[in-house]
């Protein structure tokens, strides 16, 4: 449980870790906060040379709220995404799904963009960017683009980003309406068993947006269409909300793991769309 | 009266003796980061070893190229079972009988076993060394599954022993089978069982789990080539069983061999082991002359460390109509791995699984224990239990709540109907034990009455009938667990492992100025011995605990003893506490009678002094008499105030308890929440109530780990799948509910102060207690067994299957 012997750089700017990708390859990576990248190091699944850490460049971090639109740096952790009280007001989603990743220890040194760049399945905050419809910020020796999260997943560990693009923020529209982020785990410190972020507008008794994804329910986070598609226009009636579940547990795609089996994992998926459907509603 | 002597309470109450709740004196140290443990040792030019371990459960070895790993700078040396062989030392004794490879020879025969040692300038480089060790496997076909190991196609794991039709404990049926253990009456039980008016009958399945200490095992081992010693520090929970052991195998004189256990953060008989990695240790400082470390990593201890339990028990429990038991048959296939590595006393090949008629008075039982080998990580360690010990618990208390379905009867007022009476003590098992106290009727009462368990049950009552109406998915599990332990191992007329006799001892010198070290043959791993062992030679000697050094765990100053495990420290070494406290005091009455210039039976105990009978006010404290027997020439009688014990137990001990688990169980996500517990615990005299809760809690914690989610599994092929912690639940304070403890105090007749041992009980009465809630959300359903684990989704599968899901 010993990484192999790697070189470390710490550059002070987005064009220095570029310059350094660019130099290096597939032989280096970034290194955000460590916490899923470091324990595969470890078990040397993965043989990395040159580990640039992100940690030295202060425009990767903090949170920007500016009129509609909420820009969060890459570097920014789980903690400060769970403590950040300007956040807290203007997407309370956000504090919502983040004090539910692991634990205290991983939310002080996990970050945004690792979480969503990492391309783990299992991962909460991908799953609740496709519920924000956010739009990832990426930086490479071609300049800089943009990318939809729900564009942004293409298997576990596939990712649009290119071996020389960093991700540099993550900007959403302010959301509105009632929401939720559910999860189910085993434990503490533990990666969905299932979970689910929904977000509801109601405008006159009759439902005018919404937003339905799922975390480590497939090999990527799945934004479930189908779902949406019941809901929206609908009084948000019982028979309604069990179309919206059937349709979200149609779009999941769930592996045994040591979890538990696939019917099992369906079956709860189900229930934790549906608990997240009531408590975004409640909320609306 | 002289008003210089205090009052009586008051002088008791300076000694922190027995049933004080004293602080721990090691907490100091463990809470400021300042223990000293193995992996704390630095030495000049210590090496660090470690281990290529296989990938496969089962394989064979076509060849190991060290070439690239020796060529690594910093890379010493690497070890393969050639190089151990000229030593004999590639294979090395069980403590069960039966032999186990240090280094793979010729094949792997689980995930996870040391094939070949890498020795370098630190841990960093080990595991270079270790990437670059090239090794050739064939892979064999795996043996996962205990039942299908002697069928005609199964694979023969242990060539080396293939044709020998005698082991260790008689004989063996296949090559796959170790052995057949017996005890008690086939025929008549079986005869009992055809003729019953009632019968019930389960295979009820303890699962694979693994003790899992926080601290890692490891050692420092260093040969002085000089004057010839080898010295070992280690994580050892019987430090002077390894020292006979390691002179055994090894050829090096005893005297030659010193053996230290530092501060241990943990051990669950985890530790009570000899593994691969401690002679590998050995053998590379003799080889390198300077000091060579090994310690795990978190996934080699939860793959090749001992296990626990993994024990299939196929129960029948026949009654009469009324629910008076009349007999109990158990065969137990035992999963035993690819060696027999138990740490059970020799002639208890299952431990004491034959505790299993529990808390019962059974007229007649028969059980049969059968050994099998698989393609998994040998152990099957006594986790935190006296051995086999939870395991029986757990057998006989879901086997009270089958046959309590089976009778309509409530589970509760079947286990009153059939407890050993208190007038029955003490009580002579159906399967050899002779129980030796015990109040299980009041202990039953009063946790029922702690409860209100028929306010408990009328709330189930009305839940159920809210499910049935569809107001709520959530159901309430009662769970019941009436344990009674055997521990304290053991009475050296049956008692010992690899034939040392499993007594236990202590040495007390006095010092001039009033103040003591106590030495003990056991060695704490978290209990807290230093605390009570000095709080129960304070009341016996009446100095303060507080002027009471404890020191364990080096062989070359504690007595000899067989260590801490088996909750035997208290009623071996703690009995053998108290008696060399008594023979400390017997000389000391005569230096007082010297001093007081009266006859040696004229002078009386008076709590930390002997004083003249009727004359009170002539007395000699302990100080002063410490200081006279260094000071003194008294006629008759040496200089010095120093006594040692070895005490043999003439029996063991039979703690007991009784607990009661409230759970809610949501249907339909499988999660579940204990509401609450309550815990009752008879361990007899109480040394310190506050230790004795703290050791409650963390054996609860263990149980509901285990009973809700903490297992080592394998899939088809012999993988580990739940090597991390991720997958391997370790509950944190999140998880953990709140506990109620309570107690009754029935004292040992036998020891000395009358203490049976505490610190396993909960683990053993905890997981029944757990896994029976779970049960009986679901009673009436109609489930009667679903094993353990109860994780989320092994709980929705029962839902489930009982339709409860639409
Ligand atoms: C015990 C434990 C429990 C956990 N439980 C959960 C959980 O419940 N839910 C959850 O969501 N997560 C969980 N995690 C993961 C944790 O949140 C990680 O911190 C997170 O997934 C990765 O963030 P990081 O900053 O640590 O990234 P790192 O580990 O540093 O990096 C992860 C990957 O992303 C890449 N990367 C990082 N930053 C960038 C960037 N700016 N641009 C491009 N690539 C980048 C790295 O090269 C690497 O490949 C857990 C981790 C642990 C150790």
């Amino acid at each position: 449980m010993i990484a192999s012997a790697f070189e470390y750089h710490k550059p002070d700017t987005v064009d220095g870790v570029i310059s350094l990708l660019s130099k290096w390859g597939d032989d280096a990576r970034v290194v955000a906060g460590g916490h899923s990248l470091i324990p595969v190091m470890k078990q040397r699944m993965t043989d990395i040379s040159h580990l640039i850490d992100l940690g030295g460049i202060s425009e990767l971090k903090g949170v920007s709220i500016d009129g509609d639109t909420i820009t969060i740096g890459a570097m920014t952790t789980q903690h400060e995404l769970a403590t950040d009280e300007a956040l807290a007001e203007a997407a309370p989603l956000i504090r919502e799904a983040s004090l539910q990743i692991a634990d205290p220890q991983v939310r002080y040194m996990g970050t945004i963009g690792g979480n969503v760049a990492n391309g783990d399945p299992a991962n909460d905050m991908p799953g609740l960017m496709q519920t924000l419809d956010a739009t990832y910020h990426l930086t490479g020796p071609a300049g800089k683009r943009e990318v939809k999260a729900r564009d942004f997943y293409e298997a576990a560990y596939f990712t649009a980003r290119e071996d020389e693009e960093i991700l540099t923020a993550i900007s959403f529209a302010k959301p509105s309406g009632g929401f939720a982020y559910e999860k189910q785990k085993r434990k503490i410190g533990d990666y969905a068993t299932a979970a689910a972020g929904v977000m509801i507008t109601i405008v006159g008794g009759t439902c005018t947006a919404a937003s339905v994804a799922l975390t480590n329910l497939s090999d990527t986070p799945v934004y479930c269409g189908a779902a949406v598609d019941a809901l929206v226009g609908s009084s948000l009636d019982d028979t309604t909300i069990k179309v919206a579940v059937a349709a979200a547990v149609d779009a999941s795609d769930p592996v045994a793991d040591t979890r538990g089996p696939v019917d099992f994992k369906k079956y709860v998926a189900g229930v934790i769309v549906k608990k997240a459907i009531t408590s975004a509603l409640a909320r609306a | 009266m002289n008003e210089s002597i205090p009052p009586k309470e008051e002088r008791m109450a300076a000694l922190s003796g027995l049933g004080t709740s004293r602080k721990r004196v090691e907490d100091a140290r463990f809470t400021q980061g300042k223990g000293n443990y193995v992996d704390d040792m630095k030495m000049p030019g210590m090496l660090f070893g470690d281990f290529v371990r296989s990938p496969y459960a089962h394989a064979r070895i076509k060849s190991i190229n060290t070439e690239a790993a020796l060529s690594l700078p910093g890379v010493h040396a690497v070890l393969t079972a050639a190089d151990l062989e000229p030593l004999g030392l590639h294979w090395m004794p069980t403590l069960a009988g039966d032999k186990q490879m240090v280094l793979a020879d010729g094949k792997v025969l689980f995930q996870g076993q040391e094939v070949a040692y890498v020795v370098a300038d630190d841990r960093y480089v080990a595991d270079d060394g270790i990437q670059a060790v090239m090794v050739e496997y064939e892979e064999l076909p795996v043996l996962v599954d205990p039942f299908k190991a002697e069928l005609n196609d199964a694979p023969v794991l242990r060539e080396d022993i293939a044709d020998q039709s005698e082991g260790a404990h008689g004989p063996r049926r296949h090559p796959n089978h170790i052995f057949t253990w017996e005890s008690g009456d086939r025929a008549a039980t079986e005869s009992v069982l055809s003729e019953a008016e009632v019968m019930a009958e389960e295979m009820v399945y303890y699962h694979r789990t693994h003790p899992c200490p926080l601290e890692t095992c490891g050692c420092v081992a260093s040969m002085d080539k000089v004057n010839g010693k080898l010295t070992v520090w280690g994580t050892f929970q019987a430090p002077h069983a390894v020292r006979t052991v390691a002179s055994l195998i090894s050829g090096i004189a005893e005297h030659n061999i010193r053996i230290v256990s530092p501060d241990i953060g943990g051990g669950f008989g985890n530790k009570v082991g000899v593994y691969p990695g401690y002679i590998c240790a050995i053998v590379a400082s003799i080889v390198t002359g300077v000091p060579v470390k090994w310690v795990e990593d978190r996934m080699d201890n939860l793959m090749a460390t001992a296990f626990a339990r993994d024990y299939w028990m196929q129960g029948k429990i026949s009654a009469t109509k009324e629910g008076k038991i009349t007999g109990l048959w158990c065969h137990t296939t035992a999963d035993h791995g690819a060696f027999d590595a138990c740490a059970d006393p020799t002639k208890f090949p299952a431990g004491f699984m034959n505790i299993c008629t529990g808390s019962y008075d059974i007229p007649t039982a028969y059980l049969a224990v059968d050994g099998i080998y698989t393609n998994k990580a040998p152990g099957g360690v006594a986790y935190r239990c006296s051995f086999r010990v939870t395991e029986a618990a757990y057998f006989i208390e879901r086997m009270i709540e089958v046959l309590a379905i089976k009778l309509g009867m409530d589970a509760a007022d079947l286990r009153a109907k059939n407890f050993i009476r208190k007038d029955q003590f003490p009580y002579q098992s159906a399967l050899g034990w002779e129980y030796d106290s015990g109040d299980y009727h009041t202990s039953w009462n009063k946790a029922l009455a702690a409860v209100d368990y028929q306010g408990l049950r009328a709330e189930q009552a009305e839940r159920l009938a809210a499910f049935g109406r569809g107001e709520t998915r959530k159901l309430i599990g009662i769970g019941l667990s009436h344990f009674t332990e055997i521990v304290g191992a053991g009475p050296v007329k049956n008692c010992d492992i690899l034939g040392l006799g499993m007594f236990d001892s202590c040495e007390i010198r006095i010092h001039p100025t009033g103040s003591a070290i106590a030495r003990l043959g056991t060695i704490s791993q978290g209990q807290g011995h230093a605390t009570t062992f000095a709080q129960i030679l304070a009341s016996e000697i009446g100095i303060p605990a507080e002027d009471i050094t404890l020191e364990e765990g080096d062989t070359d100053t504690a007595p000899y003893g067989l260590g801490t495990y088996g909750s035997r420290s208290t009623p071996v070494a703690g009995a053998a506490t108290a008696m060399a406290g008594r023979k400390i005091r017997a000389k000391a009455q005569m230096i007082a009678a010297y001093l007081l210039e009266v006859h040696d039976n004229d002078v009386e105990w008076d709590v930390d002094r002997f004083s003249v009978k009727g004359a009170p006010e002539r007395f000699k404290t302990m100080k002063e008499i410490a200081f006279a027997s260094y000071n003194q020439a008294i006629p008759g009688v040496e200089p010095g105030l120093e006594a040692v014990s070895y005490y043999d137990p003439p029996n063991m001990t039979y703690p007991f308890g009784a607990y009661v688990c409230v759970m809610e169980i949501d249907v339909d996500t499988g999660t579940t929440e204990i509401r609450q517990f309550y815990a009752l615990d008879d361990c007899g005299t109480r040394i310190n109530p506050m230790i004795i809760e703290g050791q409650v809690h963390g054996g609860l914690t263990e149980a509901l780990a285990i009973a809700l989610g903490q297992e080592i599994a394998y899939d088809d092929q012999g993988n580990v799948t739940t090597g991390t912690l991720m997958d391997f639940f370790m509950p944190t304070a999140w998880e953990t509910p709140n506990y109620q403890t309570d107690f009754t105090e029935t004292p040992s007749p036998h020891h000395p102060i009358g203490a049976k041992g505490v610190g396993e009980s909960p683990n053993v009465g905890g997981v029944p207690a757990f896994s029976n809630a779970v049960h009986d959300a679901f009673k009436s359903f109609g489930l009667t067994q679903s094993h353990m684990p109860h994780d989320h989704w092994r709980i929705w599968k029962i839902a489930n299957s009982l339709g409860l899901h639409d």
